[in-house]
């Protein structure tokens, strides 16, 4: 039998149909829904008189647009100021009713953004495809699935058919072996990896992530890792399963029990990538290397570590990435040259669905402890990932942790990763942020963000400035 | 789903690389639950001098006389000219949506991010795809002539210049047979209801907790 990587495999298991124009039906197990990108798609049901295929394998909750503070989550969905966020989670919760479809509402404690919750719940399991109209669904890859973003016409498709009309991706290998230095984050992994291969480097790929250091990494670093891999240009990011993956999806929610458990670690076992399977692309990186990241320009592939300076466009060849430096130098208003450590930050923001785990709130938490937040810096928000991350960091202490050093806990949520709701940066202003994408007016008109990890973010919400969390 | 066939149209320039969808829509546009009306707030945050709000109209609101696609010469245009990696970052099929509802049926780059590339084919654009040194002389030839005109002809797949210069560009054989007839891709998997029921049972009988029901 000829070798096969997890991506073959994981495809093989879900194909319907191969056609004779090179497309191919590829059936989903599992479809995660939010409501910024769903109400067209039901909409369009609703106007061709289609009903879903199997509203069982639909798990759907609000995050982008909900609000995180108390005040205006006590009231649920009527506690929305903005109209038109309303409208929109109203509409969610309208749609999921009339299709029978089971929705976490804004104040279930199990509500949270969608890339959080999957995996939480145990809706997303190992060997799944799993879709949801969100470009960060590579996240439960993680979990050794096939799970990638979808636009509105597919989310109505795959709610349609079940299926998705799809092309086999290429195979493409991130190895990093070696052992990550103390205060190395998963986080600053997959910066590192998007700064070597590129924003496009994955473009048409499906890549797994494999190497020691992989293995080595907890569940919740890996989804940070595979979260990325649509910055690095690739609609699916994956790890194989090992025991480190069974023991995280053990009694989950949703997970398989009993014989049922048994029978799915059978399977689950086999999804590794076979000796000898072929990559189409490989890269090779050395974890041992890798430093603190920090992005200092306007794509998640514009990133230094800590200890290097802002880069000089004069220095790059090629005409269309300099020009493409010199602006984000101008929006970013930086100068090549700067030390990193000299940009002062306005504001910290810990959460989004790349790092608002119990681990990257427990890791930030633990940077915090015992110190204050700088004066220069006009606000620091945590936001967990989900109502059951939020609890758990409660039970721990790490809530308070965070409030006795000024520093604010909100409720879960997408926020200020893409500032849909209320949690945006003013114009100009710096922000050491966790999310994933940097892009101008990302998290608010005009503001500025740098991508860190939460042990980054937390040590420049003390410092008022990026400074290397090794010797913090 | 709007067919495409041929088109001729002005070509407008966008004139970077890595262009991305929250540069093509802002977030604060995605809160519609429509999927039409994106037009005039695409690229929204280049294209006017103030911050843009939902359903506010943007007649009187200042525009960036320095962002190429406001200039006379390339009013109307329905053809963007633009760099590798466009529409990289969120999915948002708004993206694609405020494209064509601004006027655009055609675009021409060295190569797409893959989600937006999909979506695209979805609602009657035309991503294509040039090589690099070609999309250079495109850029230049336009830059160098007022009103400056492509067709896109997709039953032959090629691009045709002013001068009659003809470059032939590639896609898959089923995106490009659904958007020449502006076929309905759900109704075309329907069709297949059989094989995918037969799949079903299959699954459920080798593993039957990937239909546990969620609660």
């Amino acid at each position: 039998m000829t070798a096969k990587t997890l991506y073959d495999k994981l495809w093989d298991a879900h194909l319907v149909k191969q056609r004779d124009d090179g497309s191919a039906l590829i059936y989903i197990d599992r479809h995660i829904v939010h409501e910024v990108t769903s109400p067209q798609a039901f909409e369009g049901l609703r106007l061709a008189n289609r009903k879903p295929w199997r509203v069982d394998s639909v798990l759907a909750t609000p995050d982008h647009n909900v609000p995180t503070t108390v005040t205006e989550r006590a009231s649920g969905v009527d506690g929305i100021a903005d109209p038109v966020s309303k409208i929109q989670v109203q509409t969610l919760d309208d749609n999921c009713d009339s299709f029978g479809i089971t929705e976490f509402k804004i104040n279930d404690n199990r509500q949270g953004i969608v890339h959080v919750v999957g995996p939480e719940s145990g809706a997303c399991l190992p060997g799944m495809t799993v879709v949801c109209g969100d470009s960060h669904t590579a996240t439960n890859g993680a979990l050794g699935a096939l799970a990638h973003g979808i636009g509105t016409s597919e989310v109505e498709h795959v709610l349609a058919t079940q299926c998705l009309v799809a092309k086999k991706m290429n195979n493409m290998l991130v190895k990093v072996d070696g052992k990550l230095g103390k205060g190395v984050t998963p986080k600053d992994v997959v910066l590192a990896i998007i700064a070597k291969i590129g924003t496009a480097g994955g473009n048409g790929c499906a890549i797994e992530f494999g190497g020691q250091v992989f293995r080595d990494m907890s569940m919740e670093g890996r989804m940070t890792v595979c979260n990325m891999a649509i910055e690095a240009g690739a609609r699916a990011g994956m790890v194989a399963v090992d025991d480190t993956t069974i023991e995280y999806v053990k009694n989950r929610d949703f997970a398989p029990k009993g014989d049922d458990w048994d029978a799915a670690v059978d399977v689950w076992r086999d999804l590794v990538s076979d000796e000898g399977a072929h990559f189409d692309k490989v890269v090779e990186i050395d974890g041992a290397q890798i430093l603190p990241q920090v992005s200092w320009g306007t794509s998640p592939e514009m990133v230094v570590s800590v200890l290097d300076a802002v880069p000089n466009p004069e220095e790059e060849s090629d005409p269309v990435k300099k020009t493409g430096m010199e602006r984000a130098l101008e929006y970013m208003g930086l100068s090549a040259g700067q030390k990193i450590t000299d940009i002062h930050v306005d504001r910290v923001f810990i959460g989004s669905c790349t790092n608002s785990r119990i681990e990257d709130m427990r890791a930030a938490a633990a940077v915090v402890k015992g110190r204050q937040k700088a004066n220069s810096v006009k606000e620091a928000i945590v936001v967990p990932g989900s109502g059951l991350v939020k609890a758990q960091a409660e039970a721990e202490g790490l809530d308070e942790i965070f409030t006795a050093a000024g520093i604010q806990w909100r409720e879960p949520g997408c926020s200020m990763c893409l500032a849909m709701n209320a949690d945006k940066l003013g114009e100009g202003e710096h922000c050491a942020s966790t999310s994933n994408r940097n892009f101008e007016g990302r998290q608010g008109y005009g503001g500025r963000t740098h991508l860190v990890s939460p042990e980054m973010a937390a040590a420049a919400a003390i410092a008022g400035h990026f400074v290397d969390v090794r010797e913090f | 789903m709007k067919a495409f066939t041929t088109h001729t149209g002005v070509a407008g320039p966008m004139d970077r690389a890595n262009v991305d969808t929250d540069m093509i829509i802002p977030k604060q546009f995605l809160k519609s639950i429509k999927r039409s009306g994106f037009g005039k707030n695409c690229f929204d945050e280049l294209r006017y001098l103030d911050q843009g709000l939902p359903d506010q109209s943007c007649e009187g609101r200042p525009l960036n006389k320095d962002f190429p696609l406001n200039f006379e010469r390339y009013k109307g245009a329905s053809i963007l000219l633009t760099r590798e990696n466009f529409g990289c970052g969120s999915s948002r099929e708004h993206a694609p949506w405020a494209l064509e509802d601004y006027g655009f049926r055609a675009i021409i780059a060295p190569s797409y991010a893959d989600i937006f590339y999909n979506n695209s084919f979805k609602n009657g654009l035309l991503p294509v795809i040039l090589d690099e040194k070609i999309v250079d002389q495109l850029f230049e030839e336009m830059y160098a002539v007022e009103g400056y005109e492509l067709t896109v002809d997709l039953e032959k797949c090629q691009v045709i210049t002013p001068t009659g210069e003809v470059f032939a560009f590639e896609l898959d054989e089923f995106r490009r047979h659904c958007l020449l007839n502006g076929l309905d891709d759900i109704g075309l998997t329907l069709e297949d209801a059989d094989a995918i029921h037969a799949y079903e049972k299959k699954l459920k009988e080798q593993s039957p907790w990937l239909f546990n029901a969620i609660r």
